[in-house]
């Protein structure tokens, strides 16, 4: 899932300083599922909102929605009666939410209330960690199922480096060296060989680095 | 030859190769290039100009690498792949050997958040290995990565970093064995204190025949004081300082430790000259260049061979 963590509130507040009637806009999907930016949290910001605002002397104006979600036009539709109303959007969808809002309706000011950090997953409640970078080109099998793309602090394909140290990356003693769970992993399974070979240069054309990526399925385009 | 760089030249004539170290400065102060080359000058075959050493930004390594084949020395030029994309890699290197460099060392750089800009972006395009690879093919094969001809391609005599203490100790053989694959003609340890664990290391490289296919130098690093070894000791990565060396220095007084480090390096060096697959050392004497021909002379590695 996409995983986000909320904003500052006083970096929120300061947004939306000034402006009156403001809308709280939550999303059903990863941000649901990471705690983050589902109907419950829009609850709790539209209340810690409506307390330090009212404490400020300012009228509250803080209304509250959560849509299916915020990825896809046809739920981000469901706004068409109201967006325009309102003098500020908070969307606590990921990175998403807010550019597919403001798309949509031009004259509406859109705020972020989350920030986007990374695609994971829940180790346990309440810990997420990062598993993917997205590049476009999926090798974790090579790799004992692990990515060292998007774990490795240097993104090193040929790892372990030179600081890795039991069991740890060299930026942190509470970051995990991937590398050397993949050594280990590997020879557990009887394929360290296999990372005996050098892996050549990655094509970085089908990750960010190719440019803004597009998908399209003549299949399912109507 | 690869390249017919002074310290090509003094390994393959099987002389045991010296190598020394040369921070640039963290400003354009070319005098303090000059000054610590000096004290380096005939007590080595070449020096490592080191790129942004532990991510703090310092004058560009080729530049200092050119002041110093000016001042009559013999560079090796350090290239980190954590502030260059793959093109940059091969614009420097033509750039570095059209300038008469002809030794590089291929690394995969500290991480930024170690260092003087923690919230820089940094590349690792390549890493260190695949670096080696680009550069072999430039060499060999007088192509770009994308198989283009060059117009000129770099004759450079091409180095590799291993640290025999990092983790996991059984991976750290087969990624020297990658690194030589990949292109490395010699290679130059991390500092080495805990002789024992290295020992086993340089065992299990000639099992595997790689002191044949590669130089190896051994790294050494003088302690200036307890309170340096306490530190490496504590908090740098990959480091490994056995407790025996902290209390070497602690059991002399404080005004004498700088010369027990310098003592405890010459017996290193002693010990490495009759290690098999140890071609050499390589002195990184950090911001001591002034005592590097104390360490040097006491290993009784001086003079310098000349070779042709």
């Amino acid at each position: 899932m996409i995983v986000g963590d909320s904003k500052p509130l006083e970096e929120i507040l300061a947004m939306i300083e000034g402006r009156e009637k403001v809308l709280v806009l939550g999303c059903r999907g990863c941000v649901t599922v990471c705690n983050v930016g589902g109907e419950k949290e829009v609850g709790i910001l539209a209340s810690t909102l409506r307390i330090a605002r009212k404490k400020n002397g300012q009228a509250p104006g803080i209304e509250e929605m959560t849509l299916e979600r915020q990825c896809d036009p046809e739920y981000i539709e469901e706004l068409a009666e109201v967006a325009e109303n309102y003098d500020a959007i908070i969307s606590i969808a990921c990175g998403v939410g807010p550019q597919f809002v403001s798309e949509r309706f031009p004259g509406a000011r859109v705020f972020p209330g989350i920030n986007t950090t990374f695609i994971g997953g829940a180790l346990e409640h309440g810990v997420w960690t990062e598993r993917c970078q997205s590049c476009g080109n999926c090798l974790v099998h090579n790799f004992g199922g692990l990515c060292p793309i998007a774990r490795c602090s240097k993104s090193l394909m040929n790892g372990p480096c030179g600081g890795s140290a039991s069991g740890n990356c060299e930026i942190s003693p509470d970051v995990p060296c991937v590398w050397d769970q993949i050594v280990k992993k590997m020879d557990a399974m009887g394929r360290l060989d296999e990372l005996e070979q050098v892996w050549p240069n990655k094509n970085w054309l089908t990750a960010r680095d190719g440019g803004p990526r597009q998908r399209v399925r003549e299949d399912l385009k109507q | 030859m690869k390249a017919g760089s002074n310290l090509e030249k003094v390994l393959a004539a099987g002389h045991f190769a010296v190598t020394g170290e040369l921070g640039p400065p963290m400003g354009n102060n070319v005098e303090e290039v000059r000054h610590k080359a000096g004290f380096l000058k005939g007590i080595v075959e070449s020096v490592n100009i080191t790129d942004n050493q532990t991510a703090v930004v310092r004058m560009a390594s080729w530049a200092a690498c050119k002041i110093l084949i000016d001042e009559g020395l013999e560079p090796n030029y350090q290239m980190v792949c954590r502030d260059r994309n793959r093109l940059a890699l091969m614009a420097d290197i033509l750039g570095a050997t059209a300038l008469g460099i002809k030794n590089v060392l291929c690394l995969s750089g500290d991480h930024q958040r170690f260092g003087s800009h923690p919230e820089s972006k940094n590349v690792y395009d390549l890493d260190s290995v695949q670096l080696l690879a680009a550069f072999q093919k430039m060499r060999d094969e007088k192509k770009f990565l994308n198989d283009k001809d060059l117009d000129g391609a770099p004759e450079i005599f091409i180095g590799a970093a291993s640290n025999p203490f990092a983790d996991p100790f059984e991976f750290r053989v087969p990624r020297l064995a990658k690194k030589i694959a990949a292109g490395a003609d010699f290679v130059q340890t991390q500092c080495i204190y805990n002789m024992d664990k290295f020992r086993e290391f340089m065992k299990r490289a000639v099992d595997k025949g790689l002191h044949e296919k590669c130089y190896i130098l051994a790294g050494v690093t003088p302690m200036k004081s307890v309170g340096m070894a306490n530190y490496m000791a504590k908090f740098v990565p990959g480091m490994d300082v056995p407790a025996d060396i902290v209390k070497r220095l602690k059991g002399v007084d404080k005004k004498e430790q700088a010369a027990e480090g310098i003592k405890i390096a010459i017996e290193q060096i002693e010990e490495f000259k009759e290690l098999e697959g140890v071609s050499g050392v390589h002195v990184m004497a950090i911001e001591w260049e002034h005592r590097a021909k104390e360490i040097i002379e006491g290993a009784g590695l001086l003079p310098r061979p000349e070779v042709d």
